[in-house]
């Protein structure tokens, strides 16, 4: 079977931008069409920005990388016109089981929360998001949007100029130069881009290797993810069992950083672990064997003037919580809309600088989550070590250990809590829609909430009379009642009787009022666009 | 915000030491490490708040830097 990812998507083929007489200039052009690229080219293009994307490649990436996609993510696809897709192609799970050394020491169901169109997460292979990231920005190429891929071009220098920077590109059939007024960095974990321009990822926290295999099960497996501390085929370190769309289950085994890694990958050394994992009689085959090796850190900075980086460019995190293209697609939805803007001259250049902070701020609290996981399953000092294998050992029979068992913890939205473009709360109302917070979604009708949102900013008015803001024709408003709608109430009003909510176009809470005020909308809705003095600039 | 309580509160004080010492009895140094583990993690949960917890955190932290210094 030819699998996805060994077919050509985006095959290379000469553009007129390549017998220029002088370099063509591009207002945007992506370097990378990995999940993080492509998702930038995405809602650029919808937002009617003309972008080039640029790939040493012309297909999707090969083999298994990531696999748990989160409900964030699927919010964000489906404002890129994939969530759909996604969904219905991935598996949902709620069961799994923890063992520790040889037992089995409890298993737990996650109940969804109601009340909110998309599953906490989804199991997927990463191939199938790449390829229908390349479907859609296709399709949306076909519609007359200003998007291209080109494959096969390799970026082999860049040079930066005070408002431009400058390609110089590889293809089949020679070199050629474009220039850009922004270039997005979305070139993966080695960014050659981070190296031309002689940055470096700062704050190295740790390393380590994982073993990943994808194995075809010949008989019914049960749909659990399965996880293990110091299994005795894994002494010291833990291993992960995950199953994936087409009947296809992913491992990851923990090896350390002191390790061989082609003696790691050789079958006879893999396939005796697998069976002390699934059991002797499990027939399996092996469809997918790396070693992937990390570092967690990020740069110290996102954004050099007009060169912007994202998703693994920008910062790597360790495999535990999946973190990595979750993240990567919270840069993208971060940046895309403020790029927008200042490129239609609505926004200062000034307003990239908060993609900065909140991304930074972002990487942070994912480089924290994961350190933490990795210091439960690999403890660094013996006392450490005593206390998780407590832990885990009290798990087993009581649940008030459970919470503490951390085997990863799934990725869930930043709230950009003190972000420059907030506006402060004014009035009593409930937390997990504060400014920075990304807006809760809720039934709607027969629809949902975050569907109803505009393109550009929103204003909810839920209850409350709301006329048009003035000189602001970007802002939606979406006057809504949460009379007959219990969730809505509790995620948005708390105790308020109506409120008015003032929504980013990422989805983010900006500012939130009990009542209307056309002067605080105003001025939230300049603050939330880097234009307000006294706001994030002074 | 309830404070730690660092004032007398066992009404018993010596039957309570000599249960603590006693469960250990006849344990190897790393099941009595173990254990301990345990009952701390079992007293955290108990307690619960999570301000007086760091309180003790910072007052059994206090008593080992002055007895190292
Ligand atoms: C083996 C492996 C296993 C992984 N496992 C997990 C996992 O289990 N869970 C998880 O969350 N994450 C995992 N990751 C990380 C996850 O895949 C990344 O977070 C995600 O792919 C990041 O997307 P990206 O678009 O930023 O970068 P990438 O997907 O790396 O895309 C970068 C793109 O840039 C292109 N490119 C690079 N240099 C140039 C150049 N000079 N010119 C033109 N194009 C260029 C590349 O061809 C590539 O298409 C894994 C990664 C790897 C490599």
């Amino acid at each position: 079977m030819t699998k996805i990812f060994e077919t050509p998507l985006y095959p290379y083929s000469r553009h007129p931008d390549q017998d220029a007489a002088s370099p063509a200039r591009h207002k945007v052009i992506v370097l990378g069409a990995g999940p993080v690229g492509l998702a930038a080219a995405i809602d650029l293009a919808q937002r009617g920005v003309p972008v080039v994307v640029l790939d040493e490649n012309d297909r999707v990436s090969s083999g298994s990388r990531a696999i748990c996609f989160s409900k964030r993510t699927l919010e964000i696809l489906d404002r890129l016109g994939c969530g759909d897709i996604a969904a219905e192609t991935g598996v949902t799970w709620n069961k799994g089981r923890v063992f520790f050394d040889e037992r089995d020491i409890f298993e737990f169901n996650l109940l969804p929360e109601e009340g909110h169109k998309r599953p906490a997460f989804i199991n997927l292979q990463q191939y199938y998001l790449e390829q229908f990231l390349v479907e859609r920005a296709q399709a949306l190429a076909a519609e007359g949007k200003p998007i291209e891929i080109r494959g096969r071009n390799r970026v082999e220098a860049i040079g930066r100029h005070s408002d431009h920077v400058r390609l110089e590109v590889e293809t089949p059939e020679g070199p050629y130069e474009l220039q850009a007024d922004w270039l997005i960095a979305c070139d993966g974990a080695n960014s050659p881009t981070r190296r031309m321009m002689g940055l470096d990822f700062v704050g190295r926290v740790f390393e380590d290797n994982f073993l990943i295999a994808d194995v075809v099960m010949k008989a019914d497996f049960p749909t659990e993810r399965w996880f293990w501390f110091d299994p005795p085929f894994n002494r010291g370190q833990s291993a992960l069992l995950h199953r994936q769309p087409d009947n296809v289950w992913r491992i990851d085994l923990q090896l350390g950083w002191d390790i061989d890694r082609e003696a790691e990958k050789q079958p006879e050394r893999v396939i005796p672990r697998l069976k002390a994992m699934l059991g002797e009689d499990v027939e399996f085959e092996l469809e997918w064997v790396s070693i992937y090796t990390f570092q967690c850190r990020r740069m110290e900075k996102f954004r050099h003037g007009r060169v912007i980086f994202a998703g693994d460019a920008a910062h790597q995190v360790s495999p535990f919580g999946a973190r990595g293209a979750n993240s990567g697609l919270q840069d993208t939805d971060n940046l895309c809309w403020k790029l927008a803007r200042v490129l239609d001259g609505s926004a200062p250049e000034s307003l990239l600088d908060s993609y900065d902070w909140e991304r930074v701020y972002g990487a942070d609290e994912n480089i924290m989550n994961s350190t933490r996981s990795t210091e439960f399953i690999t403890p660094k000092s013996e006392i450490s070590r005593v206390f998780r294998d407590a832990v885990l050992d009290l798990a087993a029979r009581h649940d008030f250990a459970r919470p503490m068992v951390n085997s990863g913890r799934l990725s869930v939205p930043c709230i950009y809590d003190d972000g420059p473009l907030n506006t402060e709360d004014s009035a009593e109302m409930p937390a997990c829609a504060r400014p920075g917070a990304p807006l809760p979604d809720a039934p709607l009708g027969d629809g949902w909430l975050l569907d109803a949102l505009g393109r550009d900013f929103t204003l909810l008015a839920i209850d409350t009379p709301c006329p048009e803001p003035a000189n602001q024709a970007e802002v939606t408003v979406l006057p809504l009642s949460a009379k007959d709608n219990p969730i809505l109430a509790k995620r948005l009003l708390g105790a308020q009787s109506g409120a008015l909510y003032l929504i980013r176009p990422d989805h983010h809470v900006a500012a939130r009022w009990p009542n209307h005020d056309a002067l605080a909308i105003e001025t939230a809705l300049r603050r939330s666009v880097a234009m307000q003095q006294g706001g994030w600039n002074a | 915000m309830p404070d730690l309580n660092l004032t007398r509160n066992l009404a018993d004080a010596d039957r309570f030491y000599a249960n603590l010492t006693a469960v250990h009895d006849g344990l190897s140094k790393a099941d009595s490490d173990a254990l301990n583990a345990r009952l701390i993690l079992i007293l955290a949960n108990h307690i619960g708040d999570e301000f007086v917890l760091e309180q003790a955190l910072i007052a059994a932290s206090e008593v080992s830097r002055q007895s190292v210094g």
